[in-house]
Order: structure tokens, then sequence, then C-alpha cells
């Protein structure tokens, strides 16, 4: 070891899977120093001021997927981690008309707008749905083993047995349902459980949040699944709203990993990392100061990590070709609307609210994506904070935070600034119509297209999950085949953001599971540098 | 009539083709990358003889040239190539291999350094997909030049003096894996010193317009000095005597191979000496051919064997005992070799059978007027140039 290092490992990027990484490594005794781009922590996982005093979820607005063992091995609770609203319900908003509430054991359709059948059926099927999820979500805290199972190490044998064992547990039939449903897309599951159209609507756009998917795309029920099984003992059990927004969760993680003496570098944004004899040596910062490391553990994209940061010259074709294979199309917008009071519809609302009227709809409105334009008519999960957590805004104000879909990243005749202003205009039009005296209450809008989402969090494209969880880029596959193991070709140099397993959503987990082979392996790459 | 399309004539011709047609007298013509071509003109033995004793011209139009240029030209060819470009200086000529990401050969062949960031690759397949998807992120153009150059390999102990008579001033200067770019009777020519028969010889690149300029000056110019025009059959006699290895022959292309456990690493293809795992630079498959050397796995090294008696052994099985209880690998090419008198053949065995002098076995089966028969011969591990002579370089 070069006595020059003084640390043992940088950390590219400080979003949530970052400092979970970093936490994990710090807590193990290594020297770390977290590289993050921004002037606070947490990457795409904050809390921001969009209109003088009203603050919101950057990104992602709900926590669910946050696994349930990083919480307890990193005491986030301790450090701060604490939800104003849990198990949120959802209430499907159709049209101007009725809305229904739908919580995981029932569903509350007063106006009878969904068929008897449907109300019945609801909570059996999601429950069933679930089940499938879980024995799937056993994999996601495990490292993906190589495909020869005897180049695994004992740890990733003994996780795959279990998972395969997980799996028979299921029983034959489930294990067949698993099978039939696993490939198959959103639309042909909703309509082949369901036969009222808001109830498709929602599983169509509960399905590819985040995704450049719509409803009738193979691989859609993935993602679904992959939802699902954090709504069990493979997340937080429901949908959750943290007290002072997404960046109250990142705030924890990072209060924890300063407590172990990780060093957390604030508007520090890494230039490149350094290469020497084939091994990562350290980044250079943008202002120029290089930081000497013995391991490189980056929490960017795979994309900004291996062809930005690292270099196409450090790689080899087969593996190039791959990372720029992966579609990074992102096509989910964040609008944030600040309101000086409730309109009429919101103001009983117990959760997140769904337009998404049928599966057609979003459907129609994945249409766009293919020819490069925003949705004329976007299907939107809406949350508003501030009900339960009243700090978010100014007294008697209110923030609404909305996942509008779609709004692509790759675009056709327009600017960025016009398929932003587009969308806006979108989005209001279809809330305008369900909630007339909305417009009036309007204070402050901000909309964060892809484009924008890419500059201010450097997630290349704006796709949110570093790269889309589909059958063909998870698991064994993510981010590529070959290199599941957190590992990538450049001796000293890993991945542990969302692009790598178990993927995206506010999970912690990739970085939990980077750390761990990371550690695993500390004598091998302690011996090296 | 689209379902007869396959019978109207598609071979291309080369710029030579009307100068060589009339000479084919044997009629083999073959197809190679889309060209015909021949496989002899009349007598293999003689053409074969023209190489070693004359001078002897074989039309390489087809074979695939790129030509890469660009400020990242020399960092991308070094990221592509196994050579260490930084040893080739303008005006240098190199044999090289390239090789996917597990280190297994795509392909072998020259490479000629026109200038610092100027260079031409020849290959004996296409692969521009490759070049380009390699390419990503360096600054280089990629061209395939293949029809706006034409060649011929003159190659043979009188060679030199062909040159010199059809005037090209300074060949006797020109040292072995060079080249030079002159302009004769107003016409642009590039003379580079290889080729592919382990002979003195040289390879001369024109414009396709000059095709007929060149043949018939070096024709008139090796009239006095046994020059012949040879096909693809004598120029295989002679590559196998050197020891070249041939794609397609010798071993697949990593991109061609059905089963990935064919394709072959340069080591394992005994060319690992063209293999820089030093070089400043990384390259395409390093880090597997480093842990191939390291852990000392190849599987095997295509060595040269020297075989009794005088049935070639192209193909055939070699065995550790002459019971032929212990196979251990087989032959590739392999031919009687008639300037050594010998049957030589390339043989894939395992390493721990690689090392000079090791004495194996081999069965060959043979055909006797429809009759096959096979016989248990002694063979022994040889240098696989098996020729080489010292006026190759001087």
């Amino acid at each position: 070891m070069s006595a020059a290092n003084r640390y043992d490992a940088a950390i590219v990027g400080g979003g949530h899977n970052g400092l979970t990484a970093a936490a994990y490594l710090a807590q193990a005794g290594l020297r770390v120093v977290v590289l993050e781009a921004g002037r606070q922590a947490g990457g795409a996982a904050a809390t921001h001021e969009f209109a003088p005093g009203y603050r919101v979820s950057s990104v992602a607005h709900l926590l669910y997927a946050l696994h349930p063992r990083i919480v307890r091995d990193l005491d986030l609770v301790r450090f701060g981690l604490s939800f104003c609203a849990r198990d949120l319900p959802t209430r499907l908003w159709p049209d101007a008309g009725p809305t229904i509430d739908v919580h995981r054991d029932r569903i509350e359709d007063p106006a009878g707008r969904l068929s008897p059948a449907d109300r019945e059926r609801w909570a059996p099927t999601l429950a069933r749905l679930t089940r499938l999820a879980s024995a799937l979500g056993r994999y996601l805290t495990a490292t993906p083993p190589r495909p020869e199972f005897s180049a695994n190490d004992r740890q990733t044998k003994i996780a795959l047995a279990m998972f395969a064992l997980a799996l028979r547990r299921l029983g034959r039939k489930d294990m067949l349902e698993l099978t039939r449903i696993i490939g198959m897309n959103a639309n042909d599951l909703a309509n082949d459980f369901f036969d009222s159209a808001p109830l498709k609507g929602l599983i169509a756009l509960d399905s590819t949040l985040g995704v450049a998917l719509g409803p009738r795309s193979p691989n859609t029920v993935i993602g679904l699944l992959f939802r699902l099984a954090a709504l069990d003992s493979h997340g937080q059990g429901g949908l959750h709203l943290p007290a002072g927004g997404m960046g109250r969760v990142t705030a924890a993680l990072e209060a924890c990993a300063r407590a172990a003496d990780a060093e957390i570098r604030l508007a520090a944004p890494v230039a490149r990392i350094l290469v020497r004899d084939d091994r990562a040596s350290g980044v250079v910062l943008e202002s120029g100061e290089e930081i000497a490391t013995r391991i490189v553990v980056s929490s960017a994209d795979p994309q900004r990590t291996l062809l930005g940061l690292l270099g196409p010259e450090h790689l080899d074709t087969v593996f190039v070709r791959r990372i720029r294979g992966l579609r990074m199309n992102g096509a989910a917008a964040k609008v944030h609307l600040a309101l000086d009071g409730l309109p009429e519809a919101w103001r009983d609302l117990p959760g997140r609210m769904v337009v998404a009227p049928d599966s057609d709809y979003v459907e129609r409105a994945y249409d766009s994506v293919k020819y490069g334009a925003v949705s004329e008519r976007p299907a939107l999960e809406i949350v508003i904070p501030s009900l339960s957590d009243p700090s978010l805004a100014p007294p008697g104000g209110h923030v609404a935070s909305i996942v509008a879909q779609y709004a692509p990243y790759k675009l056709r005749g327009s600017t960025p600034d016009e398929a932003r202003a587009r969308l806006r205009a979108n989005v209001l039009a279809v809330l305008a119509e369900r909630a007339p005296d909305l417009t009036a209450r309007l204070r402050a809008v901000e909309v964060l297209t892809p484009h924008d989402l890419e500059s201010r969090y450097l997630m290349t494209g704006g796709q949110w999950h570093h790269g889309e969880i589909t059958l063909d880029h998870l698991f064994m596959l993510r981010p590529v085949g070959g290199y599941q193991q957190y590992r990538m070709p450049v001796s000293g140099l890993w991945l542990c953001g969302a692009g790598a397993h178990p993927g995206g959503h506010v999970s912690g987990l990739p970085g939990a599971n980077a750390a761990r082979e990371i550690l695993k392996r500390r004598r091998e790459w302690e011996a090296a540098t | 009539m689209t379902h007869l399309q396959h019978l109207r004539p598609f071979l291309r011709q080369t710029p030579f083709h009307d100068h060589i047609a009339p000479l084919v007298h044997s009629g083999a013509w073959i197809r190679w990358l889309g060209y015909m071509t021949p496989d002899r003109f009349e007598s293999v033995q003689s053409e074969y003889f023209a190489i070693r004793n004359g001078a002897s011209l074989y039309d390489i139009s087809p074979l695939v040239k790129y030509r890469i240029t660009g400020r990242d030209a020399a960092r991308f060819m070094d990221h592509l190539l196994t050579r260490d470009m930084g040893k080739v200086a303008p005006g240098r000529v190199c044999y090289t291999a390239w090789c996917d990401d597990d280190g297994k050969v795509i392909e072998e062949g020259t490479v000629f350094r026109l200038g610092e960031n100027d260079f031409v690759l020849n290959a004996a397949l296409h692969q521009l997909h490759w070049l380009l998807d390699t390419a990503y992120g360096f600054e280089v153009q990629i061209e395939e030049i293949s029809d706006a150059l034409c060649g011929l390999s003159l190659q043979g102990p009188t060679s030199r003096e062909i040159l010199a008579t059809l005037g090209v001033v300074g060949i006797d200067r020109l040292p072995h894996f060079s080249l030079i770019e002159t302009t004769l009777d107003g016409r642009w020519l590039r003379i580079d010193r290889a080729g592919f028969t382990g002979d003195l010889g040289y390879e001369l690149w024109v414009k396709p317009t000059d095709a007929g300029w060149l043949w018939d000056g070096l024709m008139r110019a090796g009239e006095q000095r046994m020059i012949a025009p040879i096909g693809s059959a004598a120029l295989n006699l002679a590559r196998i005597e050197a020891g070249f290895i041939q794609i397609d022959n010798d071993y697949i292309g990593a991109l061609h191979t059905i089963r990935p456990s064919q394709r072959q690493s340069p080591f394992e293809l005994g060319i690992g000496w063209a293999v820089s795992l030093g070089k400043p630079a990384h390259f395409v498959g390093r880090r597997a051919l480093k842990r191939e050397k390291e852990s000392a796995s190849s599987r095997h090294i295509l060595v040269g064997i020297d075989i009794e008696g005088r049935k070639p052994a192209q193909g055939q099985f070699l065995y550790a005992d002459e019971a032929g209880s212990q196979e251990i690998g087989h032959t590739a090419s392999g031919i009687w070799s008639p300037t050594l008198k010998k049957n030589i053949a390339f043989a894939r065995v395992p390493p721990a059978y690689a090392s000079l002098g090791t004495e194996l076995w081999i069965e060959i089966w043979y055909p006797k007027e429809h009759k096959i028969e096979k016989i248990m011969t002694r063979c022994r591990v040889v240098k696989r140039m098996f020729l080489d002579w010292p006026r190759r370089t001087a």
C-alpha cells in the first residue's frame, strides 16, 4: 500500500446508493471519501425548494423500496429516517367524476365504477402477484451469480440455492404462473385479471413508471413485480412518505456515513477516473484536484462511469458496445406545483392519486415516445406530501409532486425547452379537466424533463433507474452479462449505483451489495495496491 | 426471374483480370472474397518453383484494405492491435493480430504505417463493423479503400532485380517490412517489402487504372528472370513452408466460429510474439491475454511438425504413443514440401507437447485408388517456420 493514499475508496456520487456503499465501507473500517457533484448530498434522492417556501422530493417521491436490512444495519431511524404517512392507498382519478380508492386489501368504490367482480378479486390478485414478486425479491439482496455455478463463491452459491428454494416453495401452480407472466406485458396482464378500465389503467402505469415502455411493450410485468416485491418484506411494505421528503432519507444515510468517519465532499464533481497500471487508482475532480485511492466505487450510471469518466480506451470492444447499448431514454418527467390552497378534488386525498383512466390511455400516451414527442395527454402519479408534512409548504399552501409520462429524452423536431413547455401545458390541461379550480391556486410550476434530470443529477438520458428495469438488463445481465458482480473490467473499479443489480428505485441495495463484494475481496485489492 | 438470380455471373473481376484470364489454362478459378482468382494457371509445381527459384506474380487485389486516419489514429491502432504501434515508425510495415474481448484472434495481417496518424490495414475478411465499434471514443476516420487500390505480390529471389529493371530507384536499399511510395512513368506506386512466402519479395500497389501498366511492366522486366504468374495453390505451399497461418485453414476468426470454444488466442496460434502485453496502451483482449499468459492456461499451441514418410497429413490425429492410446491433437495445414523434401504440417498440441524435438505419433489416412489406408508414423515438433531464407530479410 502506498502511503500517499489518504483514502481506500473514492465513491463517485453521493446519491442514496453511493451513501449506502460509503456507510457500509466506512463501518468496515475503510477510509472513504464520497465525491458529490451537487451542493447537497443525496443526488436525485433529495428534497429541494422549487419556489420560495415550497419544497418537494426532487425525483422519487414515495419510499417503498428502501430495504429493511439496510435500515437495520445502518440504524437509519436513529439517524433521522421517519415517515409522515405510511402505506398510502391509491386514488384512481379517471375523470372529473367520482374517484375510487384502492387499498391493498380492499377497494372503496362508492359510485360503483368498477365491476363487482373486480372489487372482489383485487385483494387476492394483488396478494398473489405480491407473493410471486416476493419469491424474486429474495434475490435483491444477493450478488447475481456467474453462469458457471462453480465459478461462484460460497455466499453466492448459497444465495442461488436459497433463491431456487424460494421459487420451489411457491408451489407448482404459482411457479407456473410466474413463468407465464414474467415476460408478459402489463396490458395483457391487466386484461387477464380485471375487466374495469380504471384498474387496468393503474396496472398499466405502475408497470411502466420510469421506463420508456408502454403497457403493451413486452417486459413490463417484470417492472410491476419489481415494485411489488418492495410492498412485501423486501422493502418498506407499502408506499410511504418520508418526513421532510426524500432528502431526509439520504440525510440519514449521510449522517450514518459521516458517523462512521466517511468524508463527504459536496460540490466536488468527478471529471475522470484515474487509471495507473491498469488499475483504477483515484479520481480527478473537475477542479483539477487529484485524489489517489486504492479503489474507485462509482454510483454514477454505467454509461457515465465507463464511457465518460473512465473512457472506452481502457475497455474492450464488445463490452463497450453493450454499455453503449443500454437503453437510457428517460421518459418520465417530474412536475412540481406550488399551490396556495388545495383544489376541491384534492381536499381529502388519502394518498397518491393516479391519472390513468385505462390501459389504452397509457399506451396512447406512450405512442408519443416512439415519435420523440411528449404525450398530448400524459398519465400522472400525483402525491401531495404537504398534506402529511406541512413543513414542505408555507402555511396554508401545498405542494403537488407529479410523475408525468411520457416525456422522452430522445426528442424529434423539438428542443428540450419546447418539450418542457409543452409538457407543462399538457399536464396542467389534464389536471384542469378534473380540477377546474386548480389553475387559480397555482403559484409556481416546475417541470423537470429527462434533459433537466440529466443536467441536474448527471444521470445519462435522464433515465432515473440508470437503465431500464427489463429482463434483458436485470439480475445476471445488469448492467451487462459477465459484469454482474459489481466489479468492472478495470481492476479496482466497482459499480454501486442503480445501473448494477438489483437496479433502480430508492432501495440502497446496489450500494449495499457492492459494498459486500468489495469487502469480500478486500484482501485481494489491498494486496494489489 | 428472381429465382434464377444465382445463375447470373456475379463474381467480380480484379483490375488485372484481363491480363490474367488468358493465362489460366487450367480453368481452375476459385472464389476469393467475391472475386474470381486462379487456383493455378497450369501447373502448381512450376508456379511453386517460380516462387523459390525465380519470381512469382500473385494478384492480391481482393484483400480488404482499410485506411485509418485522424487525430487519434495511432492511439486507435494501438488499442485495436496486439503489437506495440509505438515501435512501428512511419514507413514501416508490421505483422499483427487483433482480438476480441476474450483475447481470441479475430484476424491477423499486415498494417502499413504511412504517417504518424495514417495507416492501412489489410484484412482477409470484412472487418469494418469491428473497426467502427472499436473506434468508439477515438477521433478517427476509417475508410474501406479496397476498390481504390489493386496490388500484385512479387515474390522470389529475382524480385529485387526485376524491380530495379522496372526502374524503381532505391529498391535495393528498402529494408524488410518497410515501404516506399514512388512515381514511375508518371504513375503512383507503393511498394512494401513483405509477403506470404518466407522469401525475398515485395507487394506493389497501384491505382486500378494502372493495373495493366504494372502487370505488363513486371512481366517484361521479369522475362529474363524466371517470372511467372501463380495461383493460390502454389502460394499455399510456400506459406506453409514459411510457417504462416491462414484464416479458415488454420483457425477460424473469433467472430465467425460457431462454438466459442473454437476461438483461438494468439498464444495458441503460436503468434504470441506478436502480442505486446507490456505496451503502454490498453488493447482489446489484453486483460484476457494477460490472464492466459500468467496462468499458463493456453489449451494448445499450433506448432510445426516434421513427419516421417511422404503422405501429406492435413487434418489428421496426433497421439502421444505409437499404440494411439492417447490422442493429443490434430493437424491443420499439411503438405509435402518440395524444397525441403520433407513432410510438414501445422499441429495443434497441448503446451506440454509443444517444445522443440518432442516426438509424437500421427495417424494418417490416405486414399489409394478408391481405397482408404492408414499408417501410424512418427513425427517431431520443429520450428514452424520450416524454411527461412536469409535473403527474406537481407
